[in-house]
């Protein structure tokens, strides 16, 4: 496995400092990037593995490992590169690309080097996170050697379904907010359980590990914890939207499956921020790979073929939005707007088409405020402050939407209000739905009540009823879910085999 | 040592054939074959599992695109520009389903993956020898046809630059006479193997257009196979209500006959059919029956058996029944074929086929045993 992978020389090495160079010399500000050269095949495993050599066993990762693979030996589609959001940053190179494109990807990757370490959504994010997963991957292996593959594997499938269920807040949990989190914790759990709990692991540690809520001889939950328990004065310290965080507190898991939840959960939020960024993190990528290369690393020779590769990667599609595409033009909207001065109260009381077009105070403002941009936006604020009506029409979109009668997707309006909160409604919430617990003891039944917050589409009933399902299979009690459906607020039971609306 | 993802591929790989998990088996999504779109593509389904996870319904809210076009013009139709992929951790969902164009023998490739489906060893091999002129080496001789364009310029810049009359300024190139290279060819001796198969179908009025699809649509895939493992095939088409004919293709699919089933007419004619224009010490032969088990009688059926063994076994690699699931049909044949025949038998496979997601069970039946 250790020779999988191999790190660059000779010539490679050369443009990595060239181009590392010109990177500094534009202001980029990263962690050290380790670039490494590895086979499609290895290519394939390491995305399908989110980008880590190593992970828990999964079939999921086998599923995407097996897509991919088809999908580059039919020829319909090849990584070119990946990096991964860890100091230092790894960066994998295919051995088969084309030295032009082996600068390309270098210079892209020194842009999203830059991204991880400045965005403020990723300020939290665990750099030793390739450690951090090669442990995950050990931990759950051991217990699969313990329990038995299909039962670690079945508890897997089941916390996959609540990978969703995530609140972006925690992503500012601070130090010390999680530090006077895991002290009230402890406070909490000695006066109602009265343990001893001198056993020496980090508080870190202990937050989903529960350990000593466990009777280590047996494995087996004290009698008071056997069921999700009724007496549970709410604890305001852990948000409601953290769902997997509110399970590894009050579900009645045993302790490796409180392990895995808080392995997974952890997992969930490291990829959090890299949800939340795609078009502006591709959008700063592609803006600095472009303008490395056009002003510093392309030699004459090579720029039809960088054209054509750049061309590519910015494609428009008709089904989707490319975020490549809207993210580079947006950052540029944005430099050009701000070296001209195109922008507050002025700019925007501004009615005459002609002086608009022609506005240009000077400012020169435009490099200092997309370094500003980048460090402070995630994609929902990014498009909410800076997509204009202006780079709305010049970027050609539109929405479309299906067609009963001529069962199509067909074009529905170029409407510069609906375009807009269209694609915010599709970034709220990194595009999933909102869902809290409200609480643990619906009906005073020790039942689990979850809340939809509906924004104007329903939920998939299909898809809800199996969750519902996985997540009753965790809470071992019945769990509700109250959403809206057609207009109507219904409520729905699923008690692990099956749901009903409730009465 | 292999990487360990290649065991949750394998695992992955289980779970979609049901072998394990079967739990997760209502997850899985699309079925295993390529689909022929008509225009020489092929749509290879790419198997998943969808983890259940809340989402938003109904594919009404539609999206965000890009481009040209007025309110009304569809957006669909242009897939596939081949967004390049570059891949970004923590990334997902994509298209689950690839459209390539394949050639006839890669698909064949994909099924006998697919469906673990050995090589036959043919029978009658080395009997019939034949040469092939194969064009893949260089030589200096040859005929002005078969120059080598690029290699003969190589040879004489090589020379240029030996001999110092190369002006990277001026870079003209003239070949001289030693410079020029052809294509040559070897000879390879190969070894012919042929054979036929020999499709026999009840037609009587039992038979739907539903039957009819699954033998049609199983016939091409084991067309398809067999054809990939012999250099020469011959296909012969027999349908039968209570008398035999021999017909062509189209005839054989679309023929629709009313009234009573005799078996054994199709074998008679099958028989006939080997007798006149295949000598089993030269052909392989493949008859398959398909029928929904109903005949006549039963002493009609033991005029089959006898056929069956005393004729048609002797001169085939095997004989494969398969017989669809119908309404009417009693399903009685495969009763009698199988009293007769156990399961293991290394000549007779028999196989049910209930629906159309049977077929590729009854073609790994059929040719799994790689004879």
């Amino acid at each position: 496995m250790t020779t999988r992978s191999a790190p660059i020389t000779g010539e490679l090495l050369r443009l990595k400092e060239e181009i590392h160079q010109y990177a500094l010399d534009y202001g980029l500000d990263f962690y050290p990037v380790v670039f490494e050269i590895v086979d499609y095949d290895t290519i394939n495993i390491l995305a399908a593995q989110g980008g880590f050599p190593s992970r828990y066993p999964h079939w999921r990762f086998g599923m995407d490992y097996d897509q991919l693979s088809k999908s580059y030996a039919y020829g319909l589609q090849k990584i070119y590169e990946m990096v991964i959001n860890t100091d230092p940053c790894y960066a994998y190179l295919l051995k088969a690309n084309h030295l032009v494109d082996q600068k390309i990807v270098m210079a892209h990757v020194y842009g999203h080097a830059d991204f991880f370490k400045n965005n403020a959504w990723f300020k939290s994010t665990d750099r030793s996170m390739m450690d951090v997963m090669a442990n995950h991957g050990t931990k759950i292996r051991r217990y699969m050697e313990r329990y038995g593959q299909d039962k670690v594997e079945e508890f897997i499938d089941r916390v996959l379904s609540l990978e969703t269920l995530l609140d972006i807040n925690v992503l500012f949990e601070t130090a010390e907010v999680k530090h006077s989190r895991n002290n009230k914790e402890a406070e909490f759990k000695n006066q109602f359980f009265h343990d001893d709990d001198e056993d020496g692991r980090s508080n870190q540690l202990k937050s989903f590990m529960r350990s000593k809520l466990f009777n280590p001889e047996t494995e087996e939950p004290l009698p008071e914890r056997e069921e999700a328990s009724v007496v549970r004065p709410k604890r305001s310290y852990i948000s409601p939207r953290d769902i997997m965080m509110y399970l590894i507190e009050h579900a009645p898991l045993k302790e490796w499956q409180a392990d895995i939840l808080g392995i997974l959960r952890e997992e969930a939020y490291y990829f959090l921020p890299q949800r939340m960024t795609k078009i502006m993190n591709e959008g700063w990528a592609s803006y600095w790979h472009s303008t490395i290369m056009t002003q510093k690393a392309l030699k004459s020779s090579e720029i039809i073929e960088f054209a054509d590769k750049h061309a590519g990667v910015m494609a428009m599609s008709r089904q989707q939005i490319n975020p490549y595409k809207i993210g580079i033009e947006l950052f540029r909207d944005i430099e050009y707007r701000w070296d001209r001065g195109m922008f507050g109260k002025e700019f925007n009381d501004c009615t005459d088409m002609h002086t608009r077009e022609n506005w240009n105070t000077g400012a020169g403002l435009g490099k200092e405020k997309i370094f500003e941009v980048r460090r402070t936006h995630n994609d929902v604020t990014f498009i909410d402050e800076f997509f204009t009506r202006e780079f709305c029409e010049r970027m050609q979109l539109f929405t479309y939407k299906f067609n009963p009668r001529t069962s199509r997707h067909e074009i529905d309006t170029r409407d510069f209000e609906s375009i807009k909160s269209k694609l915010l409604l599709s970034l709220t919430n990194f595009g999933q739905p909102v869902i809290e617990v409200e609480s643990g003891n619906f009906g005073n039944r020790g039942e689990l009540h979850l809340v939809h917050h509906h924004q104007g589409v329903d939920l998939d009933i299909g898809f809800a009823t199996d969750t519902l399902r996985n997540i009753a299979g965790i809470w071992s009690r019945p769990v509700n879910l109250t959403t809206i459906q057609e207009g109507k607020e219904v409520t729905y039971i699923h008690d692990g085999k099956e749901m009903k609306p409730l009465k | 040592m292999d990487h360990p993802i290649k065991r949750d591929h394998s695992r992955f790989r289980n779970i979609v054939k049901g072998k394990i998990r079967d739990n997760l088996r209502k997850y899985v999504s699309n079925g295993e074959m390529p689909l022929p779109k008509g225009d020489g593509s092929y749509k290879i389904p790419m198997p998943s599992i969808e983890t259940p996870r809340f989402k938003f319904g109904d594919q009404s809210q539609g999206g965000t695109g890009q481009g040209d076009g007025q309110q009304g013009d569809p957006v669909d139709g242009q897939e596939g520009e081949g967004e390049p992929g570059e891949g970004e951790a923590g990334e997902g969902e994509g298209n689950k389903e690839l459209e390539v164009e394949l050639s006839l023998e890669e698909l064949a490739s994909i099924l006998g993956e697919q469906l673990e489906l050995p090589n036959i060893e043919p029978k009658g091999k080395k009997t019939m020898l034949s040469t092939t002129d194969k064009y893949t080496s260089i030589g200096t001789v040859g005929p002005d046809s078969l120059k080598h364009f690029k290699r003969s310029y190589k040879e004489a810049l090589k020379r240029q630059v030996a001999t110092g009359t190369y002006d990277p300024e001026n870079p003209i190139i003239v070949p001289i006479k030693s410079d020029m290279r052809y294509r040559s060819s070897t000879q390879k001796v190969e070894f012919d193997n042929a054979a036929v198969v020999i499709y026999m179908m009840d037609v009587s009025g039992s038979m739907g257009d539903e039957q009819k699809e699954i033998v049609r649509t199983e016939s091409f895939w084991i067309n398809l196979w067999l054809k990939s493992q012999y250099k020469d095939i011959e296909i012969r088409y027999i349908i039968h209500d209570a008398t035999a004919k021999e017909v062509n293709e189209h005839t054989f699919f679309r023929t629709r006959e009313s009234g009573g089933t005799l078996i054994s007419s199709a074998f008679k004619l099958c028989r006939e059919i080997i007798e006149a224009d295949y000598n089993p010490a030269e052909w392989n032969i493949y008859p398959f029956h398909f029928s929904d088990g109903d005949n006549w009688s039963t002493d009609d059926t033991k005029l089959c058996l006898d056929i069956l063994e005393n004729d048609i076994l002797p001169a085939s690699n095997v004989f494969c029944y398969g017989q669809v699931e119908s309404r009417y049909g009693s399903g009685q044949f495969y009763k009698d074929l199988s009293g007769h025949y156990k399961e293991d038998h290394d000549k007779v496979i028999l196989s049910k086929i209930k629906n159309k997601e049977a077929i590729l069970d009854s073609i790994k039946d059929f040719l799994g045993k790689g004879k």
